[in-house]
């Protein structure tokens, strides 16, 4: 009855796979904001670096970074490491999957606990800064 | 091709399944094959919700359990086997919890019962409401450790074939490739649920054609008891969907238009405030059995005081009392299929319900091991009749069912295999190709009729609830077997556009609607000449009990014109027929 | 016939096609059919050659997942009215090969769950007689590993999943969840046996943690929370091992 040998049909799955769909868009650019997070932490020790490097190196940094570029630069790495953030902590109640007796502890309390811990040390933080 | 095994199991459901592991368990020597035409995990067992009964709580008894079975089933079980079925069932379910079935639990940790229709005590054991599927995960995969076990996955079985005088196996199709093979055993176990697809408006899935069933049959087994067809009362209307009976169990009740609790006058006992905390009072009201439960709503229509609704007319299941905390834990299936099936909240709305069918207690006849009259064939589950559901089966008493008689089956065949030679290779071939010309004769030639599989499907599922529904007359089921008639012969015209190997589902539907025209045929010949009313089967021109001449099994014997019915007698051990009374006791 | 839908379906016949093809149908606009009573009236009445698995129809057999308009659902669960009056698009669920028509090859599938081993296993001389009765097991103990004992195997998870797709060596989301269910259940101890699949490079450590498994579980089993779970508790062993060597298990 057939003419052709039976085989089955493997689908191509195409790099552009990650576009077809919002959470998966939304996956890639989570992905992508862990660069921006890399690079920044690679900063922030260059940042220490300088320090060690007298008052005048760390003086000329700081006015590097004053730039608008610079600024813009920074402004983009904040969104991404924000995005970054909350994007990890909206998961954190998959990983951290807690029970009182029989109930699950509820995943938002899970998560906002996480996010009562950024704002407390943001504030810590943020008093240090102020405070100087 | 042949491909040999000692015993092969057809169906992967809950029964073939501990078959199964119960000889890979006895005899890890013996090669096992599980055949199925769905993946095991899909099989219709995963559909069961309240429970399953077995006695384990200090208050409860043997005795009881034993005779709650016996009158629920007005008397037509064969009071040996509910006699071992409820003495093994205890032990069963203890193995499914060593097995990690997840039993909820009491908070000491033991596991936790609740009451089903028809119990005078609590015994259902349940894994809130969706016992059956936790049973047949649990099942399927323990027996992936035995690697004794081959499974034919998606393989769909045709025809017994019998040489020598016994049962040597099955023909079969690879859905995958369409080639039919023979699967040679020495001993086969018919393991195919029941049939409720013959019938419009079912709880069943849509796998549920009775091709084992018909395949007996066609092999010179009588089916037995086949006019009793268990209605459920509360199904969802238009798509038949399962409401648990545990719904009721939990303190549900039921409501006619009025929002009256109706049941009270068919006998069934006095309502009880639901705040009273003796609420619900088993054995009586809406703890009564399924089939006087959906008699009552039968008489409740003709008194007009049901609910009309898009499909056809329902009454009111209300559980809101219970509260969202209770509903959520104890039947959290209940509530999914609420709102996405019939679009309520029942924790704030009353669910629409009507009667539905269910369940077979009729099927293959068996004796207590299993065994059916062809020699090396076995059956067990809902496509056999052991007896022990009678005339209605108690609710949660079928999945205990099969697994004490999955087991014990499989352990006699076993016994059979390993006492019996070699099937016959060269006459099995033969026969396969026979059958291998038949399939392709019926269905492939060329210039063949114009009927269609879905009209004569729709055909047989009016006649049959016309006729073989809750109420049936003498006149009625007459039509219907001169109907059945009519359809078989139409069935040779039929028409299939679907004319290739590769998983041809056409041709599975045909194959799966030609099952379910003989074992429709079974039903109709059996109801229409029992004439009395016991339990399911309900004659509105013979209303009564007769035991002086029906105290026995109907035996349908298919022959070459209409199905030749025989009686067997019913076996009475210690409990005399009495009545059934529900509602009365304390 | 009053209002009507399209239905837009894949096609593929190994015995004929070489490529697959989408064939469009006109089915009734019935506001209480799920999109597998559409498929269905068109095996029944339209064309009888169109292949596919469904049974149960209530969300619990797990047989009739497909792509909708290319997300991963059981058609028996999804109505008409959530599309109306636009076109739906069906195919086989992805990630798979293609069978026939809507139904994808789960072999795969099936291995890898024999080879989590899904199953109780006990350490040998603590295996309990049944007539001493059931293993006490509280409801919080139970409530650990109950959700994932909820798994239908459907596959919409494979299908959601993007590591899968690219590379099949992937234990995936539902198997690996099934081996967690058994991991966190207070009668088992068959962690050890299954931890050498479970945090091999197949299993755990190949997924990035897209979530979409959970995301389209019709049974929120969450098998993404599972696998990052057995993340921890497979980093917390290798810390364990590096750190105290002598205080390994027997």
């Amino acid at each position: 009855m057939g003419k052709k040998e039976m085989s089955t049909y493997h689908r191509p799955f195409p790099n552009t796979w990650w576009l077809k769909r919002k959470p998966y868009v939304l996956f890639m650019i989570r992905e992508l904001t862990s660069v921006f997070v890399a690079g920044y932490c690679i900063f922030l020790l260059v940042f220490v670096y300088k320090l060690t490097q007298g008052a005048d190196v760390y003086g000329n940094f700081i006015d590097a970074l004053k730039s608008p570029s610079s600024v813009a630069l920074h402004f983009i790495a904040l969104a991404f490491v924000l995005y970054h953030t909350i994007t990890w902590f909206n998961l954190t109640p998959k990983i951290l999957v807690l029970y009182k007796g029989e109930e699950r502890i509820p995943q938002g309390l899970v998560a906002g606990m996480f996010y009562a811990g950024w704002v407390v040390v943001s504030v810590i933080v943020a008093l240090f800064v102020l405070g100087m | 091709m042949i491909t040999n095994h000692d015993i092969v199991m057809i169906g992967g459901g809950g029964a073939g399944l501990r078959a199964a592991i119960a000889i890979a368990e006895t005899n890890p020597n013996l090669s096992i094959a599980v055949v199925s035409k769905v993946y095991p995990m899909r099989s219709h067992t995963v559909a069961a919700e309240g429970g399953a009964a077995a006695v384990i709580k200090d208050n409860d008894s043997l005795e009881n359990h034993i005779h709650d079975t016996i009158a629920g089933g007005d008397w037509m079980c064969d009071q040996d086997a509910v006699e071992y079925f409820v003495n093994e069932a205890p032990r069963e379910m203890i193995q499914m919890e060593h097995w990690g079935c997840p039993w909820s639990r009491e908070p000491d940790g033991t596991v936790a019962v609740r009451p089903f229709g028809g119990m005078n005590i609590e015994r259902t054991w349940f894994a809130a409401d969706k016992t059956g599927f936790h049973m047949l995960h649990t099942l399927f995969q323990t027996s992936l450790k035995h690697n004794n076990i081959t499974r034919y996955d998606e393989w769909f079985a045709t025809k017994i074939l019998v040489e020598n005088g016994r049962c040597q196996g099955v023909t079969a199709i690879e859905l995958r490739s369409g080639k039919i093979e023979v699967i040679a055993g020495k001993a086969t176990i018919m393991c195919t649920g029941g049939a409720g697809r013959i019938f419009p408006f079912t709880t069943n899935g849509a796998i549920k054609t009775g091709d084992g069933m018909a395949m007996a049959y066609r092999a010179g087994v009588p089916l037995k008891d086949m006019e009793f067809i268990q209605y459920h009362p509360t199904g969802l209307p238009g798509t038949g969907i399962l409401i648990t009976e545990a719904a009721r169990g939990e303190g549900g009740i039921m409501l006619n238009k009025d929002g009256y609790r109706y049941l009270q006058d068919y006998d069934l006992g006095k309502p009880l405030d639901i705040d009273d905390p003796s609420h619900p009072v088993k054995k009586s009201m809406e703890l009564g059995p399924r089939d006087r439960l959906s008699q009552a709503f039968v008489a409740e229509r003709e008194k007009e005081r049901t609910i009309p609704s898009s499909y056809g007319h329902v009454v009111h299941l209300d559980i809101r009392h219970l509260g969202e905390k209770k509903i959520d834990k104890k039947l959290p299936f209940v509530r999914e299929l609420s709102k996405n099936y019939a679009g309520i909240d029942p924790v704030y709305e009353p669910i629409p319900v009507r009667p539905v069918v269910h369940y077979m207690m009729g099927g293959i006849d068996t004796d207590i091991n299993g065994a059916t009259s062809l020699p090396g064939l076995y059956a067990a589950g809902e496509c056999a009749c052991v007896s022990i559901n009678g005339a209605n089966r108690l609710g949660s008493n079928s999945l205990t069912e099969l697994l004490v008689f999955g087991a014990r089956t499989g352990k006699a065949a076993a016994r059979f295999a390993l006492e019996v030679p070699h099937p016959d290779k060269n006459s099995l071939e033969l026969q396969t190709a026979d059958e291998q010309k038949r399939i392709t004769r019926n269905f492939f030639r060329k210039g063949r009729g114009t009927e269609r599989i879905f009209s004569l499907r729709k055909e047989m599922n009016e006649t049959m609830e016309t006729s073989a529904g809750i109420y049936r007359s003498g006149k009625s089921l007459k039509e219907t077997c001169d109907k059945i008639k009519e359809l078989k012969d139409r069935f040779v015209n039929i028409d299939l556009e679907d004319k290739s190997l590769n998983f041809n589902t056409e041709l599975t539907s045909a194959l799966e609607l030609e099952f379910m025209l003989d074992v429709a045929e079974a039903i109709a010949y059996s109801a229409l000449k029992r004439t009395e009313s016991r339990g399911s089967h309900q004659r509105s021109d013979f209303p009564e009990r007769d035991d002086e001449n029906f105290l026995k099994h109907s035996m349908a014997y298919q022959t070459n014109t209409k199905p030749h019915i025989d009686y067997k007698d019913v076996i009475i051990t210690k409990w005399p027929p009495g009545e059934r009374v529900y509602g009365k006791e304390k | 016939m009053a209002e009507t839908m399209k239905l837009e379906i894949f096609r593929y016949h190994p015995e004929k096609d070489n490529e697959p093809t989408f064939q469009t149908y006109e089915v009734p606009f019935l506001e209480d059919w799920v999109i597998l009573d559409a498929i269905n009236y068109i095996k029944d009445e339209i064309d009888g050659t169109l292949s596919y698995r469904w049974s149960c129809q209530m969300g619990v057999c797990g047989s009739c997942g497909m792509m909708i308009n290319g997300v991963p659902k059981l058609s028996c669960a999804v109505f008409l009215k959530d599309y109306y009056p636009d076109k739906i698009r069906v195919e086989p669920l992805t990630g798979f090969p293609v069978e026939r028509d809507l139904i994808f090859q789960m072999d795969d599938f099936m291995t890898k769950l024999t080879e989590i081993q899904p199953y109780i296993i006990r350490n040998k001389d603590e295996e309990k007689p049944l007539d001493e009765g059931e293993y006490l097991q509280t409801p919080a103990e139970l409530a650990r590993f109950k959700p994932y004992s909820m798994c239908i195997n459907c596959m919409l998870c494979y299908a959601a999943c993007p590591v899968y797709a690219l590379d099949s060596t992937f234990i995936g989301p539902a198997a690996i969840a099934l081996g967690q269910r058994y991991n966190m259940d207070s009668r088992d101890h068959g962690r050890d046996a299954r931890q050498e699949l479970i945090a091999s490079h197949e299993g755990i450590w190949e997924c990035t943690f897209v979530g979409e498994c959970s995301a389209v579980c019709p049974k929120d089993v969450d098998p993404a929370a599972a696998i990052q779970r057995a993340k921890v508790s497979s980093t917390i062993d290798w810390f364990k091992d590096v750190l105290i060597p002598w205080g390994k298990k027997k």
